[in-house]
């Protein structure tokens, strides 16, 4: 799978609040919550983003509260992939349990300015910036999340066991 | 090699005999918690899950908790809508513990007080703040809504056992400091990242003599610390605390005393002063006394942080026989309705009433920009909550000071960020 678009960059502890305030949670569709996306930090990016483009920034991104609202607001607005030098361990749950494509780069994220084309190779962790023509490797994921990744997302993943169960298969 | 408290609950719960930190394992959860922000989308996801034509069952309705905490009472049609389907879910699913206006509480004022979570539990929780209960000696993390989609149909959650930071607690505390001032304090000397992706175990002589609600204020906010979980082993204040209330038999979990830490903190707690942090981080804490003049339009006493009995007393130690200064709105919310009862017949709520607060009925309203006390542009807000970041509590240019109960009303007399001494 390959995703490629326009770097939007922000800098440390992006929040979850920044990325969709809790005003808009009486809402829960991906359609519903895209308008609102980056909303409080970057009043633009909602109608200027567009599909494939890539969210770069630095340590511990989607820091805060445990709302999926976030990373389903990111691909209801088109969102491609996150790049960032760490995440915050429950966004980085609930992307892959939705399917968001996540990336640690240190490296990538210093080499990316707002506005350069980056592509990325989601199966190899390859990143690449198309303005500059550096290439990085991603931290890879741990084999079992991998699996998850691959399924789609964590209910996909458990839908097929629990399908296998079903058909009376043994499940792990 | 010994174990720390995670690795041996989860070992526990995986069935396996020892696990180590960076392990992935697939482990048995004791209690799925959502809200009715994270409820809806998990209810969504399970429906998925079912096979064709099957009507898909919890794996335990006992084991399953729902509380309309967050924009309850409905705060608007959507939110009102968004409760209706988790309502719906509940009577479907037979779910014992479903809390609704008039019954509920803040989620995790009210689970560790209706004895929901006891010591030992793995608990999942569609919350970032389900890490308080690790005051209680549980395994307790925040996790999505898929997340426990997944755990309310299989009763199982993969997890990545995490390395743990012992943060060790040396002397008494000072006047008018409690468990909000340590977190604070402690969150300022490792950042809002300091403990990502791994546990705390809070320990020391400071954290022994500490009360329970002032472990589960400190628990609470271990996740402002990036954390995955914030520990205390179980000791007589636990037991005190716990037994009477557990609804099922409990186990205790101590780390070895050659346990491997990632890191460990000393703290002398004695040198602590009551703590302000300043926007847009928890992070930014310092003492109260240096905070210089910040005038507030706000604040607010209450939440899943310190919305507890020992907070309202500690407020209403401030507010007896003073009023709230000119031009701010004191807003006091008991974290669940057993609190406020417990606070009408203690004559709390007089208190705050007679020093022109308003007193509301339990729920999560101002802290996240909900209802109940949204801010304006420009105002500023000190306040009991967890976090401070940029539009947190309304509007993107509005302002949160975190601060324990007492420099709240302290402050809302002052009209100004203010230390207990100074009113």
């Amino acid at each position: 799978m390959t995703i490629q678009g326009r770097v939007w960059k922000y800098g440390d502890n992006v929040d979850t609040d920044a990325i969709i305030p809790a005003r808009y949670l009486n809402v829960h569709t991906a359609e519903e919550l895209a308008p609102h996306c980056m909303e409080d930090i970057d009043a633009g990016f909602a109608e200027a983003v567009q599909a494939g483009d890539v969210i770069v920034a630095g340590e511990n991104f989607g820091c805060g509260s445990s709302r999926e609202h976030a990373p389903l607001a990111m691909k209801g607005a088109g969102v491609g992939a996150v790049v960032a030098r760490s995440f915050a361990r429950i966004f980085f749950r609930n992307a892959i349990g939705v399917g968001l494509p996540i990336l640690e780069s240190a490296a990538a994220v210093d080499g990316a300015e707002a506005g350069h084309q980056m592509e990325i190779d989601l199966e190899h962790g390859q990143i690449r910036n198309l303005t500059t023509g550096e290439a990085y490797q991603a931290e890879p994921y741990p084999p079992f999340m991998m699996e998850i990744v691959q399924a789609g997302g964590l209910v996909p993943y458990t839908k097929r066991q629990l399908d296998a169960g079903r058909q009376g298969r043994e499940v792990r | 090699m010994g174990s720390t408290m995670a690795e041996k609950i989860l070992a526990s719960h995986a069935g396996l005999e020892t696990v180590h930190a960076g392990q992935f394992v697939e482990a048995n959860v004791d209690i799925v918690l959502g809200n009715d922000i994270t409820a809806p989308i998990a209810i969504r996801e399970f429906e998925k899950l079912a096979g064709d034509g099957e009507r898909l069952r919890v794996f335990d309705p006992e084991r399953v908790v729902l509380v309309a905490d967050h924009f309850a009472p409905n705060k608007d049609i959507k939110s009102a809508e968004q409760c209706v389907v988790m309502r719906r879910f509940a009577q479907q699913q037979n779910l014992p513990h479903y809390y609704d206006v008039g019954c509920m509480g803040i989620e995790h004022v009210l689970l560790p007080e209706e004895g929901l979570v006891v010591p030992g539990d793995v608990v999942a929780g569609a919350d970032s703040h389900t890490c308080t209960y690790g005051a209680l000696g549980a395994f307790a993390a925040g996790v999505g809504s898929t997340d426990i989609a997944v755990a309310m149909a299989t009763g199982r959650l993969w997890m990545r056992v995490p390395e743990t930071i012992r943060i060790v607690y040396h002397g008494e505390l000072q006047p008018w400091v409690g468990g909000k001032d340590l977190i604070l304090h402690t969150i300022g000397q490792i950042g809002v990242a300091g403990a990502r992706y791994m546990a705390i175990e809070f320990a020391g002589p400071a954290i022994d003599a500490l009360s329970m609600e002032g472990r589960l204020t400190m628990a609470n906010m271990a996740i402002e610390a990036g954390a995955k979980a914030g520990l205390f082993a179980v000791d007589g204040t636990t037991r005190a605390y716990v037994d009477g209330r557990a609804l099922r038999p409990y186990r205790s979990y101590r780390a070895d005393p050659d346990a491997l830490y990632a890191r460990l903190v000393e703290i002398d707690a004695s040198q602590i002063e009551p703590q302000v942090s300043f926007p847009h981080l928890p992070e930014n804490s310092r003492a109260a006394s240096q905070a210089g003049d910040v005038p507030i339009d706000q604040a607010v006493i209450g939440s899943c942080t310190n919305g507890r009995l020992e907070d309202l007393r500690a407020a209403a130690s401030v507010l007896r026989g003073r009023h709230v200064g000119p031009g701010v709105r004191c807003i006091v919310i008991p974290g669940s309705q057993r609190v406020y009862l417990d606070a009408l017949r203690e004559g709390l709520l007089e208190v705050f009433v007679k020093a022109g607060a308003a007193v509301s009925t339990p729920t999560c309203g101002p802290c996240l920009g909900g209802h109940m006390g949204v801010l304006a542009a420009g105002e500023r807000a000190v306040s009991t909550t967890n976090r401070n970041f940029r539009g947190r509590m309304g509007h993107p240019d509005s302002e949160v000071y975190l601060a324990g109960p007492a420099v709240a009303a302290a402050s809302a007399i002052a009209g100004r960020i203010a230390h207990p001494d100074e009113v």
